[in-house]
């Protein structure tokens, strides 16, 4: 077997960079809880204050508008529950029963909070999207109304890499006095995120889909939204979310954010590019395929494609014994029999949904990369259509 | 790699999902005796069978197969082939998904139902083949029976529900709907819950 690995499931997650390593390194005798003001305690604390500073400044943001979390998940899981809580205790608590307008689309984190939303008795509405992914502002439009209270459209999607105009979001929304909330965890160090360009007044982001530790997430507050502490119990992060600060990942997060910003406009240029030639390679080896990503307005490293009557976990698993990581929206890989939400709201039959195949750069990889992945998939889905009894003519 | 990393499933499914035997190729001419098609691609397997048959002593000479389908579904159908290859036609229509995985070593739980197919082209293949050859009296049709009236579940349903990871009624309910309107089937449908999760699990 060839020795090369080849890395193309960052939307899943990304490596360290040198830099985070180096920071995490530093970081790890720094043992004080931030809470203390001894000099223990204080070594701590300006960890936090710098990364707070630094990722505040990434987005456009002031340092007390953001929240630390454990992940982008609970980011977005305390957005949408605490939009729907009555709560006459705290002065900027949202007022209740209002009703959540999400997309289709969105990520599970987000889904199944809004599925366990609407089982407590809050109204969702899902809006529908394109054949690419875009959600239809009309039916956005068409949706809101003076129940609604918070809408939460991802900025990229995950899976198809698919872009929002979030800012057209945020203008129907604020003309209609309804909160904006984002799920940036995918769109950050991919393309330039600012919270005053996109005019939403919550945000997530993650980590370690930026090249930092995992177990990390920042949630973004305008000043002056309500507000309500999903984790209660300490005074940490303002008050606003509980528990001990992980400093130790806070540095870490604290370095990604600084090395994106410092390197992105270098990085993504040339992912795109790869990207592009990952694309246009497939489609010129590859016959009976579909393109699932929007040709422009999506994610510069992601690329979502269906191979006609060749099974997606199938195709992984070959492409693993290669060396090659990708990511599926076949159920097989899911232990569901239902293939991902994202390919069949776009209009994806099950089946296209089942040979689908997600491709995500990263900044490490190099067109050898690329050129070896077209060398071996070729080959890979020839041998499964071989085999399929639902590919070409059958017996 | 510094260290070795195990592949996700063991390393005899590996062995089969890398090199199938015995899947039809376009260049080969295989005449048939019996052939069985089951599945549908859009529940993501769908699977082909093909049998000959050495009519003198009932046994299957040879098969050949193809498969939509994940690892699990390739590496399955390809140890079946080779299980069936030599067997008397009564004693592999009787071959159960127990004794594929069996013979793979193992499959995760959630990966079972990408197991069932290929003993059930199979016995399509082998009732087949009986009537192509005038033995009506041996094709044995597996028929479905309605267990809620109100949702119209078959016990099929039911099985599948199991084979999804479905253990409890509550989890039965919600991959089946079953009686969920009536409720009058809720003792049948438990003691088929208990039936096929001792078969397929136990």
């Amino acid at each position: 077997m060839e020795e090369r690995r080849v890395y193309l499931d960052n939307n899943a997650t990304t490596p360290l960079h040198p830099k985070v390593q180096e920071a995490l390194k530093k970081a790890m005798h720094i043992y004080g809880n931030a809470s203390s003001y001894h000099s223990f305690g204080r070594e701590a604390a300006q960890r936090i204050d710098e990364a707070r500073e630094n990722t505040a400044s990434f987005i456009g943001a002031k340092p007390g508008e953001i929240i630390f979390t454990g992940s982008g998940s609970e980011a977005n899981n305390t957005v949408l529950n605490i939009f729907s809580w009555t709560c006459a205790r705290e002065e900027y608590c949202f007022p209740g029963g209002k009703e959540l307008i999400t997309s289709e689309i969105e990520h599970p984190c987000i889904m199944e909070t809004s599925k366990c939303l609407h089982a407590r008795g809050t109204q969702v509405a899902y809006i529908p999207v394109d054949e690419y992914g875009r959600i239809n502002m009309k039916a956005l439009k068409g949706t809101i109304s003076s129940s609604t209270g918070l809408i939460s459209i991802m900025l990229a999607n995950n899976e198809i890499g698919t872009l929002q105009d979030i800012r057209e979001v945020s203008r129907i929304a604020h003309k209609n006095d309804v909160l904006v909330h984002t799920d940036a965890v995918q769109a950050m160090g991919k393309i330039p995120v600012d919270v005053n360009d996109l005019k939403v007044d919550f945000l997530s982001m993650s980590g370690h889909k930026i090249y930092g530790p995992k177990g990390v997430g920042v949630l973004y507050v305008r000043k002056g939204t309500p507000f309500c502490p999903l984790i209660r119990g300490g005074h940490q992060e303002q008050g606003r979310r509980a528990g001990t600060e992980n400093t130790l990942g806070i540095t870490g997060l604290n370095a990604a954010v600084c090395t994106c910003r410092d390197e992105m406009n270098e990085y993504v240029p040339l992912i795109r590019k790869m990207r592009d030639a990952l694309r246009f390679g497939i489609e010129e080896r590859i016959p009976d395929i579909r393109i699932n990503s929007h040709p422009a307005e999506c994610l510069p490293n992601t690329l979502n494609v269906s191979f006609d009557g060749a099974e997606g976990e199938s195709i992984l698993l070959y492409l693993d014994l290669e060396g090659i990581a990708v990511s599926t929206g076949s159920a097989c890989s899911s232990g569901s029999l239902d293939p991902s939400h994202v390919l069949l709201a776009t209009g994806l039959e099950p089946e296209q949904a089942h040979g689908s195949i997600r491709f995500s750069l990263g900044r490490e990889n190099t067109e050898e990369d690329i050129g070896y992945v077209l060398k071996k998939l070729p080959p890979i889905i020839e041998k499964i259509r071989g085999m399929s009894a639902a590919y070409g003519e059958q017996t | 790699m510094a260290q070795e990393v195990d592949w996700v499933y063991t390393d005899k499914v590996k062995e089969h999902f890398m090199n199938p035997h015995n899947f039809l190729t376009p260049e080969e001419d295989f005449k048939e005796d019996g052939k069985g098609v089951v599945g549908n691609v859009k529940c993501g397997d769908q699977m082909i069978m093909l049998i000959q048959v050495d009519s003198e002593k009932d046994v299957i000479s040879d098969c050949r197969w193809k498969t939509y389908g994940c690892a699990s579904a390739i590496a399955s159908t390809s140890v079946l082939s080779d299980m069936v290859k030599g067997m008397i036609l009564e004693r592999a229509f009787t071959i159960s998904p127990k004794d594929i995985t069996r013979e793979l070593g193992e499959l995760p739980e959630h990966k079972i139902h990408c197991s069932v197919l290929g003993d059930k082209a199979l016995r399509a293949a082998i009732n087949d083949y009986y009537r192509r050859t005038g033995q009506k009296d041996r094709v044995r049709e597996e028929q479905a029976k309605t267990v809620c009236q109100c949702m119209n579940v078959t016990d099929k349903e039911i099985e599948e529900a199991v084979l999804e990871g479905a253990r409890t009624y509550l989890e039965l309910q919600e991959h089946t709907k079953l009686g969920t309107v009536c409720g009058q089937c809720k003792d049948e449908a438990l003691e088929l819950l208990a039936k096929y999760t001792k078969e397929h699990f136990g």
